[in-house]
């Protein structure tokens, strides 16, 4: 896709000034929250976020016109609560983030039309960015500047991916992700299995505390034998969900009570050691000492746990975002964006598309 | 005064400005799958060719359907998004008002416009007082199906009577809605304005799942 001419690094200030700290709005309705995040710089202004969860919730899943019905009533709202949380007004703002990719089409053109209208109305660049490298981005506003390399979990209902990450604003080198369910899906769907409502990793989570983590010894896939040497870093989850559905149809037809807990702590952990041993491992391999964890799994208390007893052993720093900067937000966008503008990359330009596949290669669309 | 108008619920991605006297820039291109990356551009296209600033832009009128959702959110959401950034008023008007807006005879007519699944979108018109009056819809409907609503051979207008000439009498004109002669409805007062709320008329497509399934 072209581009507006390259701006002088250190981006632009609202007077045109150079600034390194600029404030910048981000979208993101890749999904079904609705968020708009203002940033100045690595600080966080505001993050507001309108959800649609409770729509989905006896569809067991997330709907895609449900969700994008519920963007286009809750942009406008959510625009003008994130400039007043912010402290802001519209006019002060330098650029516009939005998430172009990937994530559900329908969803991601509301925020991309609203980004574009901003755009229009403000006279401001718009950058079209990538979700995945804005779940990287956002924890700058956390825990300051993204030390350089890193390796990247991302870890969502929607993705599972491992990355490696030089420099957020130029590109980001994906080393495996799943080649089936992502980790929350599979959460969701065993949630199900379980009897526990959509979205189901919190339900997960607490029912785990009290279980016996090796109840079950459920497979961990793609981390053994040939597995190894073609999906060393990818991760599959598919064979996991079915196993622990087969294991609780097996005591349902005997007749026996199904140990909740114990197959969720079970399931959990099955979870939980194969995204920690391949993040690891990724470190490792590529002799890099920081490893950062995101997306709404990442909230998971297991998956941090596990994640910081194994790097303090290899001798890895993890960072983990608060839970609310994990899960789907505007914060990480406009994290995302105001690097791109301090680092001074190109724009996009106003004809820019969806692209509900997009490749973790790109940053800017 | 200047008023930014654009409809988005058919393939046609319609913008113009009218100034209170005529309209001073119009663009419009039709590709039903591209709404989301034209509307924009042709949003400043119109401005730039009218030497406006966006800042010049008075109130705002958009086409609310209704149409396939999709294209339809992008005229929506960037309609309400400018209007409030703006801080300008946003009216809605019915897509099909629009469409029916183009032409000047005959006296009765509907228009029906593509709704996808053999459906179309459609609503029956009289004129009087030099402008047409919605009289029955908007609705969606098969066409075999509004042709039996339809006293025989009521001439029918838009893409969706192209699309279904085979049933419905399909009266030659416009396919699609075009922003300027919406534009020019707003100002003479001679359609009807409604909240920029979406036209969808369909639930969405999705069903409560039934319990769960063995996996053996």
């Amino acid at each position: 896709m072209s581009r507006r001419e390259v701006l002088a690094p250190g981006g632009f200030g609202n007077n045109g000034a150079v600034t390194d700290e600029p404030l910048v709005l981000g979208i993101e309705t890749s999904c079904d929250e609705t968020g708009v995040g203002i940033v100045r710089g690595k600080t966080l202004l505001a993050d507001a976020i309108a959800s649609s969860v409770d729509e989905h919730v006896r569809f067991g899943g997330v709907v895609p016109e449900v969700a994008s019905r519920a963007h286009l009533e809750a942009m406008v709202p959510t625009v003008e609560r994130a400039c007043a949380e912010a402290g802001v007004r519209l006019a002060d703002v330098d650029a516009i983030a939005v998430t172009s990719g990937p994530g559900l089409t329908g969803a991601l053109l509301v925020g991309v039309a609203a980004a574009k209208a901003l755009t229009l109305a403000l006279d401001r660049p718009l950058y079209g960015v990538n979700h995945l490298a804005a779940h990287v981005a956002v924890d700058q506003l956390e825990h300051g500047p993204l030390p350089q390399p890193c390796v990247a979990l991302l870890v969502s209902g929607g993705h599972s991916s491992l990355l490696l990450v030089e420099d957020v604003s130029a590109g980001v080198h994906a080393l495996g992700s799943t080649i089936d369910d992502a980790a929350g899906e599979a959460f969701d769907k065993v949630a199900r299995l379980l009897g526990f409502p959509f979205p189901g990793g919190p339900h997960i989570d607490d029912s785990a505390r009290s279980g016996d983590r090796a109840y079950v010894d459920f497979p961990r896939g793609l981390t053994s034998g040939r597995d190894m040497q073609r999906h060393r870093f990818d991760f599959s989850f598919s064979g996991l969900k079915t196993a622990v559905a087969r294991w609780v149809e097996a005591r349902e037809r005997d007749g026996e009570p199904v140990p909740v807990a114990d197959v969720a702590a079970s399931f959990q952990e099955a979870v939980c050691d194969i995204l920690t041993r391949k993040a690891i491992d990724a470190c490792r391999t590529r002799g890099v000492e920081h490893l950062l964890i995101g997306g709404g799994v990442a909230a998971n208390s297991r998956l941090r746990a596990l994640a910081e007893d194994r790097a303090a052993t290899a001798g890895i720093a993890v960072r983990v975002p608060r839970p609310e900067l994990c899960t789907d937000n505007g914060a990480m966008v406009a994290a995302l964006g105001a690097e791109l503008v301090a680092r001074g990359r190109a724009p996009s330009e106003l004809d820019l598309a969806v692209n509900s596949s997009m490749s973790v290669t790109t940053v800017v669309a | 005064m200047l008023l930014l108008a654009f409809d988005t619920a058919t393939p046609a991605v319609t913008a113009a400005l009218h100034d209170g006297e005529r309209v001073v820039a119009a663009a419009t291109s039709v590709d039903a799958r591209r709404h989301g990356e034209l509307l924009a551009p042709a949003i400043a296209t119109v401005l730039r060719d009218a030497g406006a600033d966006r800042r010049d832009v008075t109130a705002i009128a958009v086409g609310v359907g209704p149409g396939p959702f999709t294209g339809l959110r992008v005229g929506l959401v960037t309609a309400r998004t400018l209007a409030a950034a703006l801080g300008v008023p946003v009216h809605g008007v019915c897509t099909l008002d629009a469409i029916a807006a183009a032409v000047s005879e005959p006296v009765e007519l509907a228009v029906a416009t593509d709704a996808r699944r053999k459906e179309v979108y459609w609503a029956r018109y009289r004129r009087h007082d030099a402008s047409y009056h919605r009289v029955q819809g908007p609705a969606v409907s098969r066409p075999e199906d509004l042709a039996r609503e339809l006293t025989a051979a009521l001439p029918v207008l838009g893409r969706g009577a192209l699309l279904y000439a085979d049933v419905l009498t399909h009266q030659p004109g416009p396919l699609d809605p075009d922003a300027a002669v919406l534009a020019e409805a707003v100002v003479r007062g001679e359609i009807e304005l409604l909240a920029a709320e979406p036209l969808y008329l369909r639930r969405p497509d999705v069903s409560v799942p039934g319990p769960r399934k063995p996996a053996l």
